[in-house]
């Protein structure tokens, strides 16, 4: 990968209930450049939704962000004004959501939602706009784009609805895209299409693409970084490769024992004991702690810092494997 | 799309084929005899049977609302006793007077309550919400006799801002029938503002909660796009239900108004009819009534299909 400088860099970015002190994120950091790929895994309720609308500034009325930068091309989002971070989005930033079924307005035209963006974000004119829109539709592979645009979401499965979500994202040439479970909610087949459709655009625009997801699968498949998220703290950061070679956290270990194997006897499915901690029940010391085979007495206590371990990784626990100095420099 | 008209067209028919019934049978359920209002306690039995048989009063029921119904479908509502004319004719003249009133208080509460409802939802539980939905509260408990008294008294008869009472037909000076119409337009609409916002808050609220309004904030659009261009279109439905019923009311609040305000409308024609026990006339303007209900409510049906594609399914 070419050294330029990152488009996104996110710093110590720390959410939390308002009016509380509980942290929906804390101290989440990472990088990502163009025509780069960093996927987010974690489990349900780790906070990977959280942290995308952080990125968009569109977190709910009850989370705010506490302290941290987002700084896209070197400009800090969340000290801007709201309305001037309203201006990025659509245009600079751009995100797909999980459910196409409901993130559709469902009274309007699809080409009319498409064509919105164009107008209003692009400044283009009625026709121009309704060109474009089917240039997007023939890129997101819908097909007989023309007559298309008319449909209303009703009208359509949920895999064109996705490839509608799409060409709305891709509409405004944003630079950063932000996919939370894009694929999650379709059928298998139509996922691996999506997935397939999303990695070709990123490549020809050479985007970065922020890709959120609970499947380690979908990570192998479309990732070059992979930052393994663990109730609202991030566990590991890593290079893809690395991530399935050599996890070193055990929670990353754990996620990857669980994927289904396709040889060898068929056991029973590997599970992770217990579940992510919820809000306002988060343990003291390191947050996998109870759920960890490899806990000590310290893991209850102490926080674990994100530190690298090797060129590129980088990972927050007090015993990795494979690095006994750090677990020395731990115990000191 | 075709087949959903005439299915609304066949249920409001039969409505109005009961609605015909009911205000029929109006001779048969109301006390009294129509020659009392004529004649003086003195009329002997003979006069009182003479009238009887001119009014067609002596005939059976059966015969009376055949009779009836055959004048009905060829236009005819029959005679006014009182007015001596053409109950057809006088409804009529009077129609102009009752529909510029209840429609501009519909789009006065229109108006006023969508906007208020819309208010109310984007800054929900702050003052604007708390402000809008007090002033909803007391709109719904104001009397609108009360209501129309008190314009009166204040607006014309202290400040002389607008006429006591009476009606300009439009036709003849627009700018007079704005005055004469504002008053009791805004005594009928004030109520309905109340509820018409009320609906639209409730709406919105749901509406604002969706994920396609997250979809249209990610694109980047101004608040008030996102308000008017993804939210209310969604929010109709409810509000296009109680924009209905809402006609509905005007048109009985009518009846009261143009009393208050002594305004020439079909109202009026029916509290005099009701008075003198003119059963042309409470038929007639009844059945009119009716039939401009339906209309709004079949019109509001087509709506619904316009204002969400989803419902052309059905």
């Amino acid at each position: 990968m070419p050294e330029t400088s990152p488009i996104l860099d996110v710093d110590g970015l720390t959410t939390v209930l308002t009016g509380s002190k509980t942290t929906i994120l804390e101290n989440v950091s990472f990088s990502l450049r163009a025509g780069e790929v960093l996927g987010v895994v974690g489990e349900s309720g780790s906070g990977k939704s959280m942290l995308a609308l952080a990125m968009m500034g569109l977190l709910p009325k009850a989370i705010r962000t506490a302290s941290g930068r987002i700084s896209l091309d070197g400009e800090d989002l969340i000290r801007l004004p709201a309305d001037q971070w309203r201006e990025k989005r659509g245009r600079d930033l751009a995100m797909i959501f999980q459910e196409p079924m409901t993130a559709l307005n469902p009274v309007m035209r699809v080409g009319a939602q498409v064509e919105e963006v164009l107008r209003r974000r692009r400044g283009l004119s009625s026709s121009q706009a309704r060109k474009v829109a089917i240039d997007l539709f023939h890129q997101v592979e819908i097909p007989s784009a023309e007559a298309r645009l008319k449909s209303y979401p009703h009208e359509m499965s949920g895999g064109m609805r996705q490839r509608v979500m799409i060409a709305m994202a891709f509409a405004a040439d944003a630079r950063l895209l932000i996919a939370d479970e894009p694929t999650t909610a379709l059928d298998v087949t139509v996922q691996a299409q999506i997935l397939d459709l999303l990695r070709k655009l990123q490549k020809e625009r050479g985007l970065a693409l922020l890709f959120i997801t609970h499947d380690l699968g979908v990570i192998a498949d479309i990732a070059d970084t992979v930052l393994v998220l663990y109730a609202g703290r991030v566990a590991e950061v890593a290079p893809v490769r690395q991530i399935f070679d050599d996890p070193q956290h055990p929670y990353t270990k754990a996620l990857i024992a669980s994927i289904p194997k396709i040889e060898g006897p068929r056991d029973r499915l590997v599970t992770i004991e217990g579940n992510v901690p919820t809000v306002g029940t988060m343990p003291r010391g390191c947050r996998y702690a109870p759920r960890c085979p490899y806990r000590r007495d310290i893991c209850e206590t102490e926080a674990p810092p994100l530190r690298p371990v090797t060129q590129g990784q980088k990972v927050a626990c007090l015993q990795p494997f494979g690095f006994p100095q750090l677990q020395e420099e731990a115990f000191l | 799309m075709s087949s959903f008209l005439a299915k609304r067209l066949a249920g409001a028919l039969v409505v109005l084929a009961l609605v015909s019934m009911m205000s029929f049978a109006i001779i048969w359920l109301v006390p009294g005899d129509p020659t009392a209002a004529f004649l003086d306690t003195s009329a002997t039995p003979e006069q009182v049977a003479r009238l009887r048989r001119e009014l067609g009063l002596d005939k059976p029921i059966l015969v009376q609302m055949v009779d009836w119904y055959g004048r009905v479908l060829r236009g005819d509502l029959g005679h006014s006793i009182l007015l001596n004319r053409s109950v057809t004719a006088a409804i009529l003249e009077r129609l102009p007077v009752t529909l510029s009133l209840t429609g501009f208080a519909l789009v006065l509460a229109l108006i006023g309550g969508i906007a208020a409802g819309i208010v109310a939802a984007v800054n929900h539980n702050r003052w604007p919400d708390q402000l809008v939905m007090t002033v909803a509260l007391f709109g719904l408990s104001v009397p609108d006799f009360w209501l129309g008294i008190m314009l009166i008294l204040v607006l014309a008869v202290q400040f002389g801002l607008f006429p006591t009472g009476g009606y300009i037909p439009l036709g003849d000076d627009p700018f007079g029938w704005m005055r004469s119409i504002i008053m009791p337009a805004a005594t009928l609409a004030i109520i309905q503002v109340g509820f018409i916002a009320r609906m639209t808050r409730a709406s919105m609220l749901e509406v604002l909660n969706q994920d396609f309004i997250r979809t249209a904030d990610a694109k980047g659009l101004k608040r008030a796009e996102i308000m008017l261009r993804h939210g209310l279109p969604n929010a109709l439905v409810p509000i296009l239900t109680v924009g209905g019923i809402v006609a509905g009311a005007l048109l009985g609040g009518a009846v009261i108004v143009e009393q208050v305000f002594s305004i020439p409308g079909v109202g009026r024609l029916i509290i005099g009819g009701i008075l003198s026990r003119d059963y042309p006339v409470i038929q007639g303007g009844l059945l009119f009534l009716a039939v401009i209900y339906l209309m709004v409510n079949l019109a509001v049906d087509v709506l619904y299909a316009v204002a969400d594609p989803r419902v052309r399914l059905e």
